[in-house]
């Protein structure tokens, strides 16, 4: 009954909140530049802004990738909140998000085209270590069931904070935060126009934005899952740690520029051998 | 204050323009200025485009982008002419090169002169085309009756 009660949560309120979260990035983003920035409610303006506007499609297949992107995520997310299987909940998200490769592939723009390959390296870059998270949960855990996970007597952060530090550094690729924001971006200084989403307009842009935010809400989920225990007080413990980590998220954002691709490889994968290969290493000699 | 007007996004050309408008333009989003906080995006794509803000007169090279970046955005758009060029031609009217004003190739909708145009009229116009922008989308919804968007394919008739 519990899980039913998240799952429609989730359902429901994820893309309000990711919309939310991502109106307090935009403030949060504006005052670090000495601006004052728009209103919190921004995003949710732009949304009913692009769902109002003529919908222009390069071609018919674009808005139904869009969708199944959509859709993927969606079905990714309520079997984390629902407290099933977590490697099942993360295949499925890496399949959502080749999804949204086709759909950038599916049209000429060779800026989209560009976008889609890009993407597909920011996925090499973040699968490793997304794997190794699972692992580690299952090591500290004993189980990849995420409503047995959640039952563990201490919070799991505890054996695997390598795996935390190593997740909140690939996270950047996908909250599409600079360095990591090769495929395309949230500000408008991108040197091949708006890459994956370069012919995506109005509506389908506002599904790919709701997908975001859906997404969005996940990542953070799993953040929380680090943090969770059979104590009721875990719980606003991980919101807390979840803000500070999106907030960190944002400064990096601010600080940083964007990087070459050959570097964002090597760094993913460096930091992934050094936070979660020394951790998992550490886990399995321990238990 | 309708949807359109709470979230318009900028596309930013530079049709031949000497650079003097194009910096006044990106001076609008410093802190100074700040028109994010009217919820403006200075977007790179026709596509994701309300308002297609133009600098500098046209000449023989540009007319035919300024055609195509116009015709991939989507209804309702608004054509802001920045700078005095861009409103007629300016000083480069008799040029061998030069067409005119924008609205040699485009239909207009609002004109911002000055050499170079001041931030401020800059934004005073950006704000007019908002307006406009609803106003746009009244009409589309007044000749649509209850009907949906028109939509379809880029390039097809519809």
């Amino acid at each position: 009954m519990k899980a039913v009660i998240f799952v429609i949560g989730y359902l429901i309120l994820a893309p309000f909140v990711g919309a939310l979260l991502d109106g307090v990035d935009r403030v949060i983003t504006a005052r670090m530049q000495g601006r004052k920035g728009p209103c919190v409610l921004q995003p949710f303006y732009d949304l009913s802004k692009l769902f109002s506007k003529q919908m222009i499609a390069v071609n018919n297949v674009q808005l139904l990738l869009n969708l199944s992107y959509l859709g993927f995520i969606v079905i990714s997310g309520s079997m984390l909140f629902g407290g099933t299987d977590i490697l099942m909940c993360l295949f499925l998200l890496s399949t959502a998000d080749m999804f949204l490769v086709m759909a950038a592939s599916s049209d000429s723009s060779p800026f989209a085209n560009m976008g889609a390959a890009r993407e597909m390296l920011q996925m090499m870059a973040y699968e490793p270590l997304t794997l190794l998270v699972a692992v580690g949960f299952y090591l500290a855990a004993g189980t990849f069931h995420v409503g047995n996970i959640i039952q563990s007597a201490v919070s799991p952060v505890l054996y695997m904070p390598g795996m935390l530090l190593g997740f909140m550094f690939t996270s950047a690729i996908k909250f599409r935060k600079s360095p990591f924001d090769l495929s395309t971006s949230h500000h408008a200084h991108q040197e091949m126009v708006k890459g994956i989403t370069t012919e995506m307009s109005g509506p389908t842009l506002a599904i790919m934005n709701i997908a975001e935010y859906y997404e969005k809400v996940l990542i953070l989920g799993i953040f929380a899952l680090f943090f969770i225990n059979s104590s009721w007080w875990s719980w606003p413990v991980a919101i807390v740690f979840c803000l500070a980590i999106y907030f960190m998220e944002i400064l990096w954002d601010n600080v940083s520029a964007r990087l070459h691709w050959k570097t964002l490889l090597t760094s993913c994968w460096l930091v992934t051998l050094l936070t979660a290969g020394v951790n998992l290493l550490i886990l399995i000699l321990m238990k | 204050m309708g949807k359109l007007s709470k979230s318009p996004w900028l596309l930013h050309y530079d049709a031949s323009s000497c650079n003097g408008c194009d910096i006044e333009v990106l001076d609008c989003l410093t802190p100074r200025y700040d028109v994010e906080r009217f919820g403006v995006i200075n977007t790179g794509d026709p596509f994701q485009a309300d308002i297609l803000l133009i600098t500098g007169g046209v000449n023989s090279q540009t007319a035919p982008v300024v055609k195509q970046l116009y015709s991939q955005m989507p209804e309702p758009k608004v054509v802001l002419a920045v700078g005095i060029c861009a409103c007629t031609g300016g000083v480069f009217k008799e040029c061998y090169n030069i067409r005119g004003g924008i609205d040699t190739v485009i239909p207009v909708d609002i004109y911002v002169p000055g050499c170079a145009a001041r931030p401020e009229a800059i934004i005073d116009g950006v704000v007019k085309a908002v307006k406009l922008l609803d106003e746009k989308k009244e009409k589309i919804r007044a000749q649509k009756g209850r009907e949906e968007q028109p939509g379809g394919t880029y390039g097809s008739e519809k």
